[in-house]
């Protein structure tokens, strides 16, 4: 886990502007520079499991960001209250609370999201992004800091999914958000034309192919390399 | 910074009681909206086995339940094929019946649901017989809705579901292709036998010629393998009654 950015405390100025430089970079870092999945490698299992399709993955990248932004949120507030040793058990708390509220109005307003996706909802608790944001970040910044924080991680976690969901699906069912494509394009050629699906992408190994070309792109064109 | 024991423990009680309160007052709000969501899920599955689902995605949820009231009628029957109105003086019916509660009571001991999806426009005209079926996976249970046709041996359609079988593996048996397989197979073998509809190990092969077999999952032989085990007692359970209900069948008149 890279806690680089962690103890940074910086010293803040009287006011500063609401999206200054600075804070701009909180959100934008972990877009590329310093993605949670491709350069830290963090919650790649929920991201293998749900990226059969779009739909599914666009909840669940909404879910993340909602459960990030108040977990961050939450633990800055209480950070000067929150007794050291037990802040792990106290943002355990926080973020299951969080994941079982998300569950709960899933299971309410869109259920069969709910069926599709319950587990892997549950198992945000356990993804080491939430935790290592609320740890190297929220517990030491202030509020406001730690929401762009938590969003730009989040946000950085969804893109990555969202493409490789975009992929698997295409590539998979050859649909997306469950309209067809494929078929569409078969059919603007006459019916001996036939564009083929792949097995590969909607088993978990077409994950693991998309996620590392991926990451050999970025890092091809970041260079970035592993210390 | 080194808090006194105290504080630490108040500060837990505070977080715990907060959280506590924030989620029951959640699960209370949203207990009745979810509840409906359930039943209309259930509904859609019911539905599934007997049209397509293509179809229902269609439907609005009041569309549902009306086609719902309408074409579906229910009654629940014990393991003789009897019908049963009343258990320990409060009646039952079809709609309100855990079929998972009831799985773990002894066969003899369990209600049974049974779905009558009427032809449109006629109470009395049978179009095909639900049947609820409930079993093991491989993590977890899974269910489904079993339709079969008046002569009570054709499979007219099948819906499955399950709790928490491995996505792209076992949770397949939710998928319409998977579904697909089990239409027009049939359940009695030659000489009369129950012999249900047996999915088999590996995939690929055609079956089409073979009534009794379906191709399987590849990498999900412990599901399929539960799913077997499943059809094949909940046919056995439903057997009387099935006896009872069918009309004659091609094969019965052919001979």
């Amino acid at each position: 886990m890279s806690t680089d950015t962690a103890e940074k405390e910086i010293a803040l100025k009287e006011s500063e502007a609401l999206l200054s430089k600075r804070r701009k970079k909180l959100m934008t870092d972990p877009l590329v520079d310093d993605n949670p999945i491709t350069i830290q490698v963090l919650g790649i299992c929920s991201a293998l499991a749900v990226t059969t399709q779009m739909q599914p993955t666009l909840v669940m990248a909404l879910s993340v960001i909602f459960v990030m932004v108040m977990a961050n949120l939450s633990i800055s507030l209480l950070r000067n209250k929150i007794p050291t040793r037990v802040r792990i058990i106290v943002q355990l708390a926080v973020v299951a609370s969080l994941v079982t509220l998300v569950n709960e109005v899933l299971q309410a307003f869109a259920y069969d999201m709910y069926k599709e996706l319950s587990v892997f909802v549950g198992l945000i608790i356990t993804n080491c992004i939430v935790m290592g944001r609320l740890e190297a970040f929220a517990l030491g910044n202030k509020p406001y800091d730690s929401i762009l924080d938590g969003f730009g991680s989040a946000l950085g976690y969804s893109w990555i999914i969202l493409t490789v969901a975009f992929f698997r699906e295409l590539w998979g069912s050859g649909s997306l958000f469950g309209i067809p494509i494929f078929d569409g394009i078969s059919s603007l050629f006459g019916s001996d034309f036939q564009l083929a699906t792949n097995g590969l992408m909607v088993s978990p190994v077409g994950a693991f192919i998309i996620l590392g070309l991926l990451i050999w792109v970025q890092r091809t064109k970041t260079g970035y390399v592993e210390h | 910074m080194q808090q006194s024991n105290a504080y630490i423990i108040t500060f837990s009680i505070i977080l715990t009681v907060v959280l506590g309160l924030l989620l029951s007052g959640t699960a209370e709000v949203l207990k009745p909206i979810q509840k409906k969501a359930e039943e209309l899920d259930t509904k859609k599955q019911i539905l599934g086995a007997v049209i397509a689902a293509d179809e229902i995605d269609a439907m609005e949820p009041e569309e549902i339940n009306t086609f719902y009231q309408n074409r579906i009628s229910s009654k629940v029957v014990n393991i003789e094929g009897e019908e049963v109105e009343e258990q320990d003086g409060a009646q039952v019916t079809a709609e309100t019946i855990d079929v998972g509660k009831n799985y773990k009571k002894a066969p003899e001991d369990r209600l049974y649901p049974v779905f009558i999806f009427q032809e449109e426009g006629n109470e009395d005209a049978v179009a095909s017989y639900i049947f609820p079926v409930y079993g093991n996976g491989l993590w977890d249970n899974i269910w489904g809705y079993l339709a079969l046709q008046t002569d009570m041996e054709t499979i007219e359609g099948i819906t499955f579901s399950h709790a928490g079988e491995t996505p792209g593996l076992g949770a397949r048996i939710t998928s319409t292709d998977v579904q697909e397989r089990y239409k027009e197979k049939s359940i009695y073998d030659e000489s009369g036998e129950l012999v249900s509809v047996v999915m088999q190990k590996g995939e690929g092969k055609d079956y089409s010629g073979d009534p009794h077999k379906v191709d399987g999952l590849s990498g999900a032989t412990i599901t399929a393998d539960g799913v077997n085990r499943m059809l094949k007692s909940y046919l056995e359970h439903y057997k009387a009654y099935m006896e009872k209900n069918k009309e004659g069948s091609s094969r019965m008149a052919s001979n």
